[in-house]
Protein backbone atom coordinates (compact mmCIF):
# COMPACT_ATOMS: atom_id res chain seq x y z
CA UNK A 1 0.00 0.00 0.00
CA UNK A 2 2.60 2.49 1.14
CA UNK A 3 4.97 1.14 -1.51
CA UNK A 4 2.48 1.68 -4.30
CA UNK A 5 1.88 5.22 -3.04
CA UNK A 6 5.62 5.82 -3.30
CA UNK A 7 6.10 4.31 -6.73
CA UNK A 8 3.13 6.09 -8.32
CA UNK A 9 4.06 9.50 -6.88
CA UNK A 10 5.87 12.07 -8.99
CA UNK A 11 9.10 11.60 -7.04
CA UNK A 12 8.73 7.81 -6.98
CA UNK A 13 8.44 7.72 -10.76
CA UNK A 14 11.52 9.85 -11.14
CA UNK A 15 13.42 7.51 -8.86
CA UNK A 16 12.40 4.51 -10.96
CA UNK A 17 13.72 6.30 -14.05
CA UNK A 18 16.93 7.25 -12.26
CA UNK A 19 17.69 3.77 -10.89
CA UNK A 20 16.87 1.96 -14.13
CA UNK A 21 18.76 4.64 -16.08
CA UNK A 22 21.72 4.07 -13.82
CA UNK A 23 21.75 0.32 -14.60
CA UNK A 24 21.59 1.12 -18.31
CA UNK A 25 24.35 3.70 -17.89
CA UNK A 26 26.51 1.05 -16.19
CA UNK A 27 25.84 -1.32 -19.08
CA UNK A 28 26.76 1.34 -21.64
CA UNK A 29 30.16 1.76 -19.98
CA UNK A 30 30.80 -1.97 -19.50
CA UNK A 31 29.73 -2.75 -23.04
CA UNK A 32 32.06 -0.08 -24.40
CA UNK A 33 35.00 -1.53 -22.48
CA UNK A 34 34.30 -4.96 -24.00
CA UNK A 35 33.86 -3.55 -27.51
CA UNK A 36 37.15 -1.67 -27.40
CA UNK A 37 38.88 -5.07 -27.30
CA UNK A 38 38.48 -4.95 -31.05
CA UNK A 39 41.61 -2.79 -31.11
CA UNK A 40 43.49 -5.66 -29.45
CA UNK A 41 42.79 -7.84 -32.48
CA UNK A 42 40.54 -10.74 -33.52
CA UNK A 43 41.78 -13.17 -30.90
CA UNK A 44 41.11 -10.84 -27.98
CA UNK A 45 37.58 -9.99 -29.10
CA UNK A 46 36.58 -13.52 -30.07
CA UNK A 47 37.89 -15.07 -26.88
CA UNK A 48 36.12 -12.37 -24.86
CA UNK A 49 32.88 -13.26 -26.67
CA UNK A 50 33.50 -16.94 -25.95
CA UNK A 51 34.15 -16.21 -22.26
CA UNK A 52 30.87 -14.31 -22.04
CA UNK A 53 29.10 -17.34 -23.48
CA UNK A 54 30.77 -19.60 -20.93
CA UNK A 55 29.54 -17.32 -18.16
CA UNK A 56 25.97 -17.90 -19.33
CA UNK A 57 24.17 -17.81 -15.94
CA UNK A 58 25.82 -14.53 -15.04
CA UNK A 59 25.21 -13.05 -18.45
CA UNK A 60 21.59 -14.11 -18.37
CA UNK A 61 21.02 -12.51 -14.97
CA UNK A 62 22.57 -9.30 -16.25
CA UNK A 63 20.39 -9.47 -19.35
CA UNK A 64 17.32 -9.97 -17.21
CA UNK A 65 18.13 -6.90 -15.10
CA UNK A 66 18.81 -4.86 -18.23
CA UNK A 67 15.61 -5.95 -19.94
CA UNK A 68 13.58 -5.11 -16.84
CA UNK A 69 15.40 -1.77 -16.64
CA UNK A 70 14.61 -0.94 -20.26
CA UNK A 71 10.95 -1.83 -19.78
CA UNK A 72 10.49 0.14 -16.56
CA UNK A 73 12.63 3.05 -17.73
CA UNK A 74 10.56 3.50 -20.87
CA UNK A 75 7.19 2.76 -19.34
CA UNK A 76 7.73 5.22 -16.51
CA UNK A 77 9.15 7.87 -18.88
CA UNK A 78 6.06 7.63 -21.04
CA UNK A 79 3.75 8.01 -18.02
CA UNK A 80 5.81 10.95 -16.86
CA UNK A 81 5.70 12.65 -20.25
CA UNK A 82 1.94 12.22 -20.59
CA UNK A 83 1.38 13.76 -17.14
CA UNK A 84 3.77 16.59 -17.88
CA UNK A 85 1.97 17.47 -21.10
CA UNK A 86 -1.37 17.41 -19.27
CA UNK A 87 -0.04 19.76 -16.58
CA UNK A 88 0.01 22.65 -19.07
CA UNK A 89 -3.03 22.35 -21.34
CA UNK A 90 -2.74 25.98 -22.48
CA UNK A 91 0.81 26.94 -23.34
CA UNK A 92 2.52 30.30 -23.58
CA UNK A 93 2.24 32.31 -26.80
CA UNK A 94 5.85 33.37 -26.32
CA UNK A 95 7.94 30.36 -25.38
CA UNK A 96 11.29 30.92 -23.83
CA UNK A 97 13.61 28.96 -21.57
CA UNK A 98 16.31 30.41 -19.37
CA UNK A 99 18.84 27.78 -18.38
CA UNK A 100 17.72 24.32 -19.44
CA UNK A 101 19.64 22.42 -22.13
CA UNK A 102 18.74 20.94 -25.50
CA UNK A 103 19.64 17.54 -24.06
CA UNK A 104 17.12 17.93 -21.23
CA UNK A 105 14.37 19.06 -23.57
CA UNK A 106 14.81 16.18 -26.01
CA UNK A 107 15.03 13.24 -23.58
CA UNK A 108 11.95 11.54 -25.01
CA UNK A 109 13.15 11.97 -28.60
CA UNK A 110 16.69 10.75 -27.91
CA UNK A 111 15.23 7.93 -25.82
CA UNK A 112 12.93 6.69 -28.57
CA UNK A 113 15.73 6.78 -31.14
CA UNK A 114 17.89 4.76 -28.72
CA UNK A 115 15.03 2.27 -28.32
CA UNK A 116 14.75 1.83 -32.09
CA UNK A 117 18.49 1.41 -32.24
CA UNK A 118 18.54 -1.18 -29.43
CA UNK A 119 16.04 -3.29 -31.40
CA UNK A 120 18.06 -3.01 -34.61
CA UNK A 121 21.32 -3.64 -32.81
CA UNK A 122 20.02 -6.84 -31.18
CA UNK A 123 18.72 -8.09 -34.53
CA UNK A 124 22.05 -7.23 -36.09
CA UNK A 125 24.66 -8.62 -33.69
CA UNK A 126 22.79 -10.69 -31.08
CA UNK A 127 20.10 -12.53 -33.04
CA UNK A 128 22.08 -12.07 -36.28
CA UNK A 129 19.10 -11.86 -38.58
CA UNK A 130 19.74 -8.63 -40.50
CA UNK A 131 23.03 -9.62 -42.18
CA UNK A 132 23.21 -13.43 -41.98
CA UNK A 133 25.89 -13.63 -44.72
CA UNK A 134 28.52 -11.99 -42.50
CA UNK A 135 27.33 -12.81 -39.01
CA UNK A 136 27.67 -16.56 -38.83
CA UNK A 137 31.38 -16.94 -39.61
CA UNK A 138 33.74 -18.91 -37.38
CA UNK A 139 37.43 -18.26 -36.77
CA UNK A 140 40.29 -20.80 -37.05
CA UNK A 141 39.69 -21.98 -33.48
CA UNK A 142 36.08 -22.75 -34.30
CA UNK A 143 34.75 -19.80 -32.24
CA UNK A 144 32.08 -17.44 -33.50
CA UNK A 145 34.06 -14.81 -35.44
CA UNK A 146 32.70 -11.68 -33.81
CA UNK A 147 35.64 -9.65 -35.08
CA UNK A 148 34.91 -10.32 -38.75
CA UNK A 149 31.22 -9.80 -38.21
CA UNK A 150 31.85 -6.32 -36.80
CA UNK A 151 34.47 -5.33 -39.36
CA UNK A 152 32.51 -6.55 -42.38
CA UNK A 153 29.38 -4.79 -41.05
CA UNK A 154 31.02 -1.44 -40.46
CA UNK A 155 32.67 -1.52 -43.88
CA UNK A 156 29.16 -0.81 -45.14
CA UNK A 157 28.87 2.96 -44.81
CA UNK A 158 25.13 2.98 -44.08
CA UNK A 159 25.54 0.61 -41.15
CA UNK A 160 28.32 2.76 -39.71
CA UNK A 161 26.12 5.82 -40.22
CA UNK A 162 23.22 4.24 -38.31
CA UNK A 163 25.54 3.43 -35.42
CA UNK A 164 27.07 6.91 -35.51
CA UNK A 165 23.69 8.65 -35.35
CA UNK A 166 22.41 6.37 -32.59
CA UNK A 167 25.53 6.93 -30.49
CA UNK A 168 25.25 10.70 -30.94
CA UNK A 169 21.72 10.59 -29.55
CA UNK A 170 22.84 8.30 -26.73
CA UNK A 171 25.49 10.90 -25.93
CA UNK A 172 22.80 13.60 -25.89
CA UNK A 173 20.56 11.49 -23.63
CA UNK A 174 23.42 10.91 -21.21
CA UNK A 175 24.55 14.53 -21.30
CA UNK A 176 21.41 15.20 -19.25
CA UNK A 177 20.88 11.76 -17.72
CA UNK A 178 24.38 11.24 -16.34
CA UNK A 179 23.99 14.15 -13.91
CA UNK A 180 20.21 14.19 -13.62
CA UNK A 181 20.05 10.92 -11.67
CA UNK A 182 22.22 12.39 -8.91
CA UNK A 183 19.72 15.20 -8.41
CA UNK A 184 16.78 12.79 -8.55
CA UNK A 185 18.28 10.54 -5.90
CA UNK A 186 19.00 13.62 -3.81
CA UNK A 187 22.80 13.42 -3.96
CA UNK A 188 23.32 16.97 -5.05
CA UNK A 189 23.81 20.45 -3.64
CA UNK A 190 24.89 23.92 -4.82
CA UNK A 191 28.57 22.98 -4.80
CA UNK A 192 28.29 19.64 -6.58
CA UNK A 193 25.74 20.76 -9.18
CA UNK A 194 28.04 22.63 -11.62
CA UNK A 195 30.66 19.93 -11.15
CA UNK A 196 28.22 17.10 -11.96
CA UNK A 197 27.03 18.92 -15.07
CA UNK A 198 30.57 19.20 -16.40
CA UNK A 199 31.53 15.63 -15.52
CA UNK A 200 28.34 14.34 -17.11
CA UNK A 201 29.03 16.25 -20.35
CA UNK A 202 32.60 14.95 -20.43
CA UNK A 203 31.63 11.34 -19.68
CA UNK A 204 28.93 11.28 -22.36
CA UNK A 205 31.36 12.78 -24.88
CA UNK A 206 33.96 10.13 -24.01
CA UNK A 207 31.31 7.43 -24.44
CA UNK A 208 30.45 8.85 -27.88
CA UNK A 209 34.12 8.97 -28.91
CA UNK A 210 34.70 5.45 -27.61
CA UNK A 211 31.79 3.90 -29.48
CA UNK A 212 32.19 5.72 -32.80
CA UNK A 213 35.94 5.09 -32.83
CA UNK A 214 35.08 1.52 -33.89
CA UNK A 215 33.11 2.17 -37.11
CA UNK A 216 35.43 5.09 -37.94
CA UNK A 217 38.52 2.90 -37.57
CA UNK A 218 36.92 0.26 -39.75
CA UNK A 219 35.94 2.79 -42.41
CA UNK A 220 39.47 4.27 -42.42
CA UNK A 221 40.93 0.80 -42.70
CA UNK A 222 42.78 1.02 -39.39
CA UNK A 223 40.86 -2.03 -38.20
CA UNK A 224 40.35 -4.67 -40.88
CA UNK B 1 9.65 55.52 -23.07
CA UNK B 2 7.08 53.87 -25.35
CA UNK B 3 6.10 50.23 -25.52
CA UNK B 4 3.74 47.97 -27.41
CA UNK B 5 1.98 45.59 -25.04
CA UNK B 6 0.39 42.32 -26.10
CA UNK B 7 -1.80 41.42 -23.17
CA UNK B 8 -3.77 38.24 -22.46
CA UNK B 9 -7.41 39.24 -22.07
CA UNK B 10 -9.93 36.73 -20.80
CA UNK B 11 -13.36 37.62 -19.38
CA UNK B 12 -13.65 34.69 -16.97
CA UNK B 13 -12.70 31.07 -16.35
CA UNK B 14 -14.97 29.72 -19.06
CA UNK B 15 -14.55 32.08 -21.98
CA UNK B 16 -11.47 31.60 -24.16
CA UNK B 17 -9.00 34.44 -24.02
CA UNK B 18 -6.68 36.03 -26.56
CA UNK B 19 -3.85 38.52 -26.83
CA UNK B 20 -4.84 42.18 -27.37
CA UNK B 21 -2.41 44.89 -28.39
CA UNK B 22 -2.20 48.20 -26.53
CA UNK B 23 0.23 51.09 -26.63
CA UNK B 24 2.01 52.29 -23.48
CA UNK B 25 3.20 55.84 -24.14
CA UNK B 26 5.32 58.33 -22.20
CA UNK B 27 6.37 55.83 -19.58
CA UNK B 28 9.03 56.92 -17.09
CA UNK B 29 12.01 54.57 -16.97
CA UNK B 30 11.92 54.77 -13.16
CA UNK B 31 8.50 53.29 -12.58
CA UNK B 32 7.82 49.63 -11.95
CA UNK B 33 6.15 47.29 -14.38
CA UNK B 34 2.94 47.35 -12.35
CA UNK B 35 2.93 51.14 -12.21
CA UNK B 36 3.27 51.11 -15.98
CA UNK B 37 0.20 48.86 -16.14
CA UNK B 38 -1.65 51.25 -13.79
CA UNK B 39 -0.93 54.05 -16.24
CA UNK B 40 -2.10 51.96 -19.20
CA UNK B 41 -5.26 51.05 -17.28
CA UNK B 42 -6.08 54.71 -16.62
CA UNK B 43 -5.86 55.33 -20.33
CA UNK B 44 -8.00 52.31 -21.13
CA UNK B 45 -10.64 53.39 -18.59
CA UNK B 46 -10.69 56.89 -20.06
CA UNK B 47 -11.34 55.35 -23.47
CA UNK B 48 -14.15 53.20 -22.08
CA UNK B 49 -12.18 49.95 -22.33
CA UNK B 50 -12.20 47.60 -19.35
CA UNK B 51 -8.87 47.88 -17.48
CA UNK B 52 -6.49 44.92 -17.47
CA UNK B 53 -6.93 42.74 -14.36
CA UNK B 54 -3.70 41.66 -12.67
CA UNK B 55 -2.76 40.47 -9.18
CA UNK B 56 -0.70 42.59 -6.79
CA UNK B 57 -0.57 43.54 -3.16
CA UNK B 58 2.64 44.61 -1.41
CA UNK B 59 4.49 45.87 -4.48
CA UNK B 60 7.71 45.41 -2.57
CA UNK B 61 8.57 41.85 -3.54
CA UNK B 62 7.47 40.04 -0.41
CA UNK B 63 3.85 38.95 -0.74
CA UNK B 64 4.05 36.82 -3.86
CA UNK B 65 0.84 38.17 -5.39
CA UNK B 66 2.19 39.61 -8.62
CA UNK B 67 2.29 36.96 -11.28
CA UNK B 68 3.00 38.08 -14.83
CA UNK B 69 4.89 36.22 -17.51
CA UNK B 70 6.77 38.73 -19.65
CA UNK B 71 7.98 37.56 -23.05
CA UNK B 72 7.78 33.96 -21.85
CA UNK B 73 9.60 34.47 -18.55
CA UNK B 74 7.73 34.55 -15.22
CA UNK B 75 8.48 37.85 -13.42
CA UNK B 76 10.33 39.08 -16.52
CA UNK B 77 13.95 39.29 -17.56
CA UNK B 78 15.68 40.38 -14.33
CA UNK B 79 16.98 37.55 -12.14
CA UNK B 80 15.85 37.49 -8.54
CA UNK B 81 13.20 40.16 -9.04
CA UNK B 82 9.42 40.05 -8.71
CA UNK B 83 7.56 41.81 -11.48
CA UNK B 84 6.41 44.48 -8.99
CA UNK B 85 10.06 45.33 -8.36
CA UNK B 86 11.00 45.28 -12.03
CA UNK B 87 11.65 48.74 -13.43
CA UNK B 88 10.93 49.85 -16.95
CA UNK B 89 14.57 50.83 -17.49
CA UNK B 90 15.30 47.14 -17.98
CA UNK B 91 13.38 47.24 -21.26
CA UNK B 92 14.37 48.87 -24.52
CA UNK B 93 12.44 51.90 -25.70
CA UNK B 94 9.96 50.81 -28.37
CA UNK B 95 10.06 47.18 -27.27
CA UNK B 96 7.07 44.87 -27.68
CA UNK B 97 6.27 43.09 -24.41
CA UNK B 98 3.93 40.10 -24.35
CA UNK B 99 2.20 39.71 -20.98
CA UNK B 100 0.63 36.36 -20.13
CA UNK B 101 -0.70 34.77 -16.95
CA UNK B 102 0.99 31.83 -15.19
CA UNK B 103 0.32 28.74 -17.26
CA UNK B 104 -0.36 25.48 -15.44
CA UNK B 105 -3.45 23.31 -15.18
CA UNK B 106 -3.71 23.80 -11.39
CA UNK B 107 -3.56 27.62 -11.92
CA UNK B 108 -6.73 28.34 -13.92
CA UNK B 109 -7.14 31.88 -15.23
CA UNK B 110 -9.80 33.78 -13.27
CA UNK B 111 -9.66 36.90 -15.40
CA UNK B 112 -7.07 38.40 -17.78
CA UNK B 113 -3.75 37.97 -15.98
CA UNK B 114 -5.15 36.79 -12.65
CA UNK B 115 -4.87 33.08 -11.89
CA UNK B 116 -6.32 31.02 -9.06
CA UNK B 117 -3.44 29.83 -6.88
CA UNK B 118 -5.47 28.02 -4.24
CA UNK B 119 -3.67 24.84 -5.27
CA UNK B 120 -0.62 26.15 -3.38
CA UNK B 121 -2.74 26.86 -0.30
CA UNK B 122 -4.08 23.32 -0.38
CA UNK B 123 -0.52 21.98 -0.56
CA UNK B 124 0.35 24.05 2.52
CA UNK B 125 -2.76 22.78 4.27
CA UNK B 126 -1.57 19.23 3.59
CA UNK B 127 1.46 19.70 5.84
CA UNK B 128 3.29 22.99 5.38
CA UNK B 129 3.02 23.90 9.04
CA UNK B 130 4.11 22.69 12.46
CA UNK B 131 1.58 21.44 14.99
CA UNK B 132 2.03 23.25 18.32
CA UNK B 133 -0.12 23.58 21.38
CA UNK B 134 -1.55 27.02 21.85
CA UNK B 135 -0.48 29.10 24.82
CA UNK B 136 2.05 31.78 25.60
CA UNK B 137 4.80 32.37 23.09
CA UNK B 138 7.94 30.42 24.06
CA UNK B 139 11.11 32.29 24.93
CA UNK B 140 13.17 33.33 21.96
CA UNK B 141 16.29 31.15 21.61
CA UNK B 142 14.86 28.61 24.09
CA UNK B 143 15.77 25.95 21.55
CA UNK B 144 19.35 26.40 20.38
CA UNK B 145 19.77 26.03 16.62
CA UNK B 146 23.17 25.97 14.92
CA UNK B 147 23.78 29.09 12.85
CA UNK B 148 24.43 27.08 9.69
CA UNK B 149 21.17 25.20 10.04
CA UNK B 150 19.22 28.35 10.75
CA UNK B 151 20.76 30.05 7.72
CA UNK B 152 19.95 27.10 5.49
CA UNK B 153 16.38 26.98 6.75
CA UNK B 154 16.06 30.71 6.07
CA UNK B 155 17.36 30.26 2.52
CA UNK B 156 14.44 27.91 1.91
CA UNK B 157 12.02 30.06 3.88
CA UNK B 158 12.54 32.92 1.44
CA UNK B 159 9.88 31.34 -0.78
CA UNK B 160 6.97 33.76 -1.14
CA UNK B 161 4.73 31.16 -2.81
CA UNK B 162 4.24 33.20 -5.97
CA UNK B 163 4.12 30.17 -8.27
CA UNK B 164 6.76 31.36 -10.74
CA UNK B 165 8.54 27.99 -10.38
CA UNK B 166 5.55 26.07 -11.70
CA UNK B 167 4.88 28.75 -14.31
CA UNK B 168 8.48 28.53 -15.59
CA UNK B 169 8.84 24.74 -15.50
CA UNK B 170 8.44 23.09 -18.92
CA UNK B 171 6.46 20.41 -17.07
CA UNK B 172 4.52 22.84 -14.84
CA UNK B 173 6.02 21.14 -11.79
CA UNK B 174 5.70 22.76 -8.38
CA UNK B 175 8.70 20.95 -6.91
CA UNK B 176 10.69 24.06 -5.99
CA UNK B 177 7.77 25.44 -3.98
CA UNK B 178 7.16 22.17 -2.15
CA UNK B 179 10.91 21.63 -1.71
CA UNK B 180 11.29 25.05 -0.09
CA UNK B 181 8.50 24.44 2.40
CA UNK B 182 9.53 20.87 3.23
CA UNK B 183 13.22 21.80 3.59
CA UNK B 184 12.62 24.94 5.61
CA UNK B 185 10.58 23.07 8.22
CA UNK B 186 12.59 19.84 8.23
CA UNK B 187 15.78 21.75 9.01
CA UNK B 188 14.44 23.25 12.24
CA UNK B 189 13.89 21.20 15.41
CA UNK B 190 10.29 22.42 15.72
CA UNK B 191 9.47 21.18 12.24
CA UNK B 192 11.64 18.07 12.17
CA UNK B 193 9.19 16.09 14.30
CA UNK B 194 6.64 15.89 11.51
CA UNK B 195 9.07 15.80 8.59
CA UNK B 196 8.13 12.37 7.24
CA UNK B 197 4.40 12.93 7.35
CA UNK B 198 4.84 16.41 5.89
CA UNK B 199 6.94 15.24 2.94
CA UNK B 200 4.49 12.45 2.13
CA UNK B 201 1.35 14.56 2.38
CA UNK B 202 2.62 17.66 0.61
CA UNK B 203 3.91 15.63 -2.34
CA UNK B 204 0.65 13.70 -2.46
CA UNK B 205 -1.32 16.95 -2.60
CA UNK B 206 1.05 18.43 -5.19
CA UNK B 207 0.44 15.40 -7.43
CA UNK B 208 -3.31 15.46 -6.81
CA UNK B 209 -3.48 19.10 -7.91
CA UNK B 210 -2.16 18.08 -11.32
CA UNK B 211 1.28 19.69 -11.32
CA UNK B 212 3.82 17.97 -13.58
CA UNK B 213 6.88 15.92 -12.62
CA UNK B 214 10.31 17.48 -12.21
CA UNK B 215 12.77 16.47 -14.92
CA UNK B 216 15.62 18.64 -13.71
CA UNK B 217 15.47 21.48 -16.22
CA UNK B 218 16.11 23.94 -13.36
CA UNK B 219 14.02 26.66 -15.02
CA UNK B 220 12.31 27.17 -11.64
CA UNK B 221 15.53 28.27 -9.98
CA UNK B 222 16.23 30.72 -12.81
CA UNK B 223 12.75 32.24 -12.60
CA UNK B 224 12.45 32.29 -8.79
CA UNK B 225 12.38 35.90 -7.58
CA UNK B 226 14.07 34.72 -4.39
CA UNK B 227 16.66 32.65 -6.27
CA UNK B 228 15.95 29.53 -4.26
CA UNK B 229 18.34 26.78 -5.25
CA UNK B 230 17.32 23.48 -6.84
CA UNK B 231 19.55 21.89 -4.19
CA UNK B 232 16.37 22.03 -2.09
CA UNK B 233 14.66 19.81 -4.68
CA UNK B 234 17.44 17.27 -4.14
CA UNK B 235 16.72 17.63 -0.43
CA UNK B 236 13.00 17.07 -1.00
CA UNK B 237 13.82 13.90 -2.95
CA UNK B 238 15.89 12.71 0.02
CA UNK B 239 13.19 13.66 2.51
CA UNK B 240 10.62 11.81 0.45
CA UNK B 241 12.63 8.59 0.28
CA UNK B 242 13.35 8.88 3.99
CA UNK B 243 9.64 9.20 4.71
CA UNK B 244 9.03 5.76 3.20
CA UNK B 245 12.07 3.84 4.38
CA UNK B 246 11.77 5.03 7.95
C1 LIG C 1 21.01 2.79 -23.17
C2 LIG C 1 19.89 3.32 -22.95
C3 LIG C 1 19.56 4.38 -21.92
C4 LIG C 1 20.30 4.93 -20.91
C5 LIG C 1 21.73 4.61 -20.53
C6 LIG C 1 19.47 5.91 -20.24
C7 LIG C 1 19.86 6.67 -19.14
C8 LIG C 1 19.09 7.60 -18.49
C9 LIG C 1 19.44 8.29 -17.29
C10 LIG C 1 20.73 8.10 -16.50
C11 LIG C 1 18.40 9.14 -16.99
C12 LIG C 1 18.34 10.12 -15.84
C13 LIG C 1 17.36 9.78 -14.79
C14 LIG C 1 17.05 10.98 -13.93
O1 LIG C 1 16.72 12.03 -14.43
O2 LIG C 1 17.14 10.86 -12.73
C15 LIG C 1 17.41 8.99 -18.01
C16 LIG C 1 16.21 9.69 -18.06
C17 LIG C 1 15.26 9.50 -19.02
N1 LIG C 1 15.26 8.57 -20.05
FE1 LIG C 1 16.74 7.27 -20.45
N2 LIG C 1 18.25 5.97 -20.84
C18 LIG C 1 18.26 5.05 -21.88
C19 LIG C 1 17.22 4.74 -22.75
C20 LIG C 1 16.03 5.44 -22.80
C21 LIG C 1 14.94 5.12 -23.69
C22 LIG C 1 14.95 4.00 -24.69
C23 LIG C 1 13.96 6.07 -23.43
C24 LIG C 1 12.60 6.30 -24.04
C25 LIG C 1 11.93 5.62 -24.84
C26 LIG C 1 14.42 6.93 -22.39
C27 LIG C 1 13.71 8.00 -21.89
C28 LIG C 1 14.11 8.75 -20.80
C29 LIG C 1 13.33 9.84 -20.25
C30 LIG C 1 12.01 10.41 -20.78
C31 LIG C 1 14.04 10.29 -19.12
C32 LIG C 1 13.60 11.36 -18.13
C33 LIG C 1 14.01 12.67 -18.62
C34 LIG C 1 14.41 13.59 -17.53
O3 LIG C 1 14.52 13.22 -16.39
O4 LIG C 1 14.67 14.72 -17.90
N3 LIG C 1 15.68 6.52 -22.01
N4 LIG C 1 17.82 8.03 -18.92
S1 LIG D 1 3.08 42.52 -5.34
FE1 LIG D 1 3.84 41.55 -3.55
S2 LIG D 1 5.53 40.47 -4.37
FE2 LIG D 1 4.91 41.61 -6.08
Amino acid sequence: MLQSEFITSSIGKKIVIAVTGLFLFGFVIGHLAGNLLIFAGPDALNSYARKLRDLAPLVWSARFVLLASVVFHIWTSILLTIENRAARPIGYEVRKTIQTSIAARTMMLSGLVILAFIIYHLLHFTFRVTHPEISHLTDSLGRHDVYSMVVLSFQKVYISAVYGIAMTLLCLHLAHGASSWLQTLGWNNERTQPLFVRISAAVSLLILIGYVSIPISVLCGVVK
Amino acid sequence: MNFTLKVWRQKNRNIKGKLETYGAEEISSDISFLEMLDQVNENLAARGIEPIAFDHDCREGICGSCSLTLNGIPHGPERGTTVCQLHMRHFKDGETITIEPWRAKPFPVVKDLVVDRNAFDRIIQAGGYISVSTGGAPDGNAIPIAKEKADRAMDAAQCIGCGACAAACPNASAMLFVASKVSHLALLPQGAIERERRARNMVKQMDAEGFGNCTNHFECEAACPKEISVAFIAKLNREYVRAYVK
